[in-house]
């Protein structure tokens, strides 16, 4: 028997007064395929920006300038939509993925 | 209130010739929930005929859903009351089949929908009559489970569903069961409160702590997995059992308020009882009449009728029961496979730790809304006797008018 009950405390029905907070867990790690962009050919049209399901690509100053490796679910969908196909699929290693 | 208040308002109550379903939608029109979201079936039509004549005359505010299904159906009033509404709808055999999904989110999400079940036997073979097939597959979805036995208690429990649901100690939806035909296209008597009464005895709703709306910031129904769902699953568990005594508080309430006397479980002849028939829904009229015959015959029996059928109310059966040496369990649908029918199984385990215990047998009958007369009632009270006489338990069960 757990001693703090912790079902008693909790709110009912699965609520949750803050939304948003995936942001803090890191929701990334079952994938098994991870994002390389390579930078030098993107166009910074933002495609993957609207596509992408997890937001994310990350932007400063209207260009594209990284991806958030703790939240993208490996989909692949980037891949599929970018128009100058400067972004592949490889195996989730250690430090692989991202904007190279 | 005093008992000359208590005589006023039955006195004011409008006593009209109407069937099951229409009472149903006259306490929905009392409710006047925020949003009604049904599509027709059989026999549940008459609900949503008659209340659509209430919206489109103007006598509800409620918002209309005319749905695709009943997945949507409950979909949506699992979005409306989780925006902080009223949410109301009704249905039957298949339909509450091809619900199933939602009504585990709605218990899940702890949202006080109010269905009105009219039971009817699900296909194959195709057959749209009453038995409780739906109401047997819906017992573990943890919802507050309600059965009544004819229109006027299709039109008290209506009534009463939403303030039980709505508790704060519940919070769980709640399912008004009414037999299909035998009591939705039955024309009886039914006494109607003044609107002004009924109005006051829902009363108003406010969610405790979530409602989806604008300038509010919550997550609703999130990813829980292995960290906190079987938490939230005790939690339920815990809200049954103050169910149990919400439902006690408000059939006793309601009764004040109309003079009719209602209970968590109903019985007939059972003071000087010495076995009993077991039974739920609207078989209970042909059940009486059964035990008339019998009690001619110098047979002491009883009837014991379940209202409350989810939370199973344990104790109040125990005591009911004490004493008696047999009780013929009576189902109307087949658990198949299982070691015994749904009712029996229920009122075996409630009883295993009773000594002296009940000997029990199973009966089913009215499958597919076969017709069981008083006569085949009474060969079971015969059946039951034999029972108590032998101390012979039957493991498996008998079928009553079974060609």
């Amino acid at each position: 028997m757990g001693k703090r009950e912790l079902w008693k405390q909790i709110p009912t029905g699965g609520y949750s007064e803050q939304p948003g907070s995936t942001s803090s867990v890191r929701t990334g790690d079952w994938r098994s395929e991870v994002p390389v962009l390579e930078i030098e050919r993107c166009t910074h049209c933002m495609i993957c920006w609207i596509d992408c399901p997890d937001a994310s690509f990350q932007v400063a100053e209207s260009k594209l300038v990284g991806i958030d490796l703790d939240h993208c679910k490996g989909c692949g969908i980037c891949v599929e939509v970018c128009p100058t196909k400067c972004i592949e699929m490889v195996p989730d290693t250690p430090g692989a993925g991202g904007v190279k | 209130m005093t008992t000359v208040e208590k005589k006023n308002i039955v006195a004011k109550s409008t006593a009209s010739a109407i069937n099951g379903g229409e009472a149903v939608a006259l306490a929905m029109r009392q409710t006047d929930p925020e949003v009604v979201a049904a599509y027709p079936i059989t026999p549940q039509t008459f609900i949503i005929e008659k209340f659509s004549e209430y919206v489109s005359d103007g006598e509800v505010n409620t918002e209309y859903i005319n749905v695709e299904s009943e997945h949507a159906a409950m979909s949506a009033c699992i979005g409306a009351c989780a925006a902080g509404g009223r949410a109301q709808t009704a249905t039957s055999g298949p339909g509450l089949a091809l619900m199933y999904e939602t009504l585990w989110i709605a218990s899940g999400m702890r949202l006080p929908i109010v269905l009105h079940l009219c039971s009817r036997s699900f296909s194959a073979p195709i057959n749209i009559l009453c038995d409780h097939s739906d109401v047997m597959a819906m017992r573990e979805a943890s919802w507050v489970m309600l059965a009544g036995s004819n229109p006027q208690e299709a039109y008290d429990q209506a009534l009463i569903a939403p303030t039980i649901a709505e508790n704060p100690r519940v919070k769980l939806p709640t399912t008004n069961v009414l037999d299909g035909f035998t009591v939705t296209h039955s024309v009886e008597r039914v006494d109607s409160l003044p609107d002004e009464v009924a109005k006051e005895f829902i009363g108003e709703w406010e969610p405790d702590q979530w409602a989806l709306e604008p300038g509010s910031q919550a997550t609703f129904g999130a990813l829980d997995a292995n960290d906190y769902y079987f938490e939230h699953k005790r939690q339920q568990v815990e809200a049954l059992d103050q169910a149990e005594l919400v439902v006690k508080a408000q059939l006793s309430k309601f009764s004040e308020i109309s003079g009719r006397k209602m209970s968590v479980i109903e019985t007939y002849q059972m003071d000087d009882a010495e076995i009993a028939m077991l039974v739920l829904g609207s078989s209970e009229g042909m059940v009486r009449a059964a035990i008339d015959l019998a009690r001619k015959d110098g047979i002491k029996v009883g009837m014991v009728r379940i209202r409350l059928l989810r939370p199973f109310p344990v104790h109040d059966l125990r005591a009911i029961l004490a004493g008696i040496s047999a009780v013929g369990v009576l189902d109307r649908a087949i658990a198949f496979g299982a070691p015994g029918n749904g009712l029996v199984l229920d009122v075996s385990t409630a009883t295993r730790t009773m000594n002296p215990r009940p000997l029990l047998a199973n009966y089913v009958y009215g499958l597919g809304g076969r017709a069981t007369v008083k006569q085949q009632f009474r060969e079971a009270i015969s059946d039951v006797v034999k029972v108590a006489e032998t101390g012979q338990e039957p493991m498996k069960p008998e079928y009553l008018g079974l060609k």
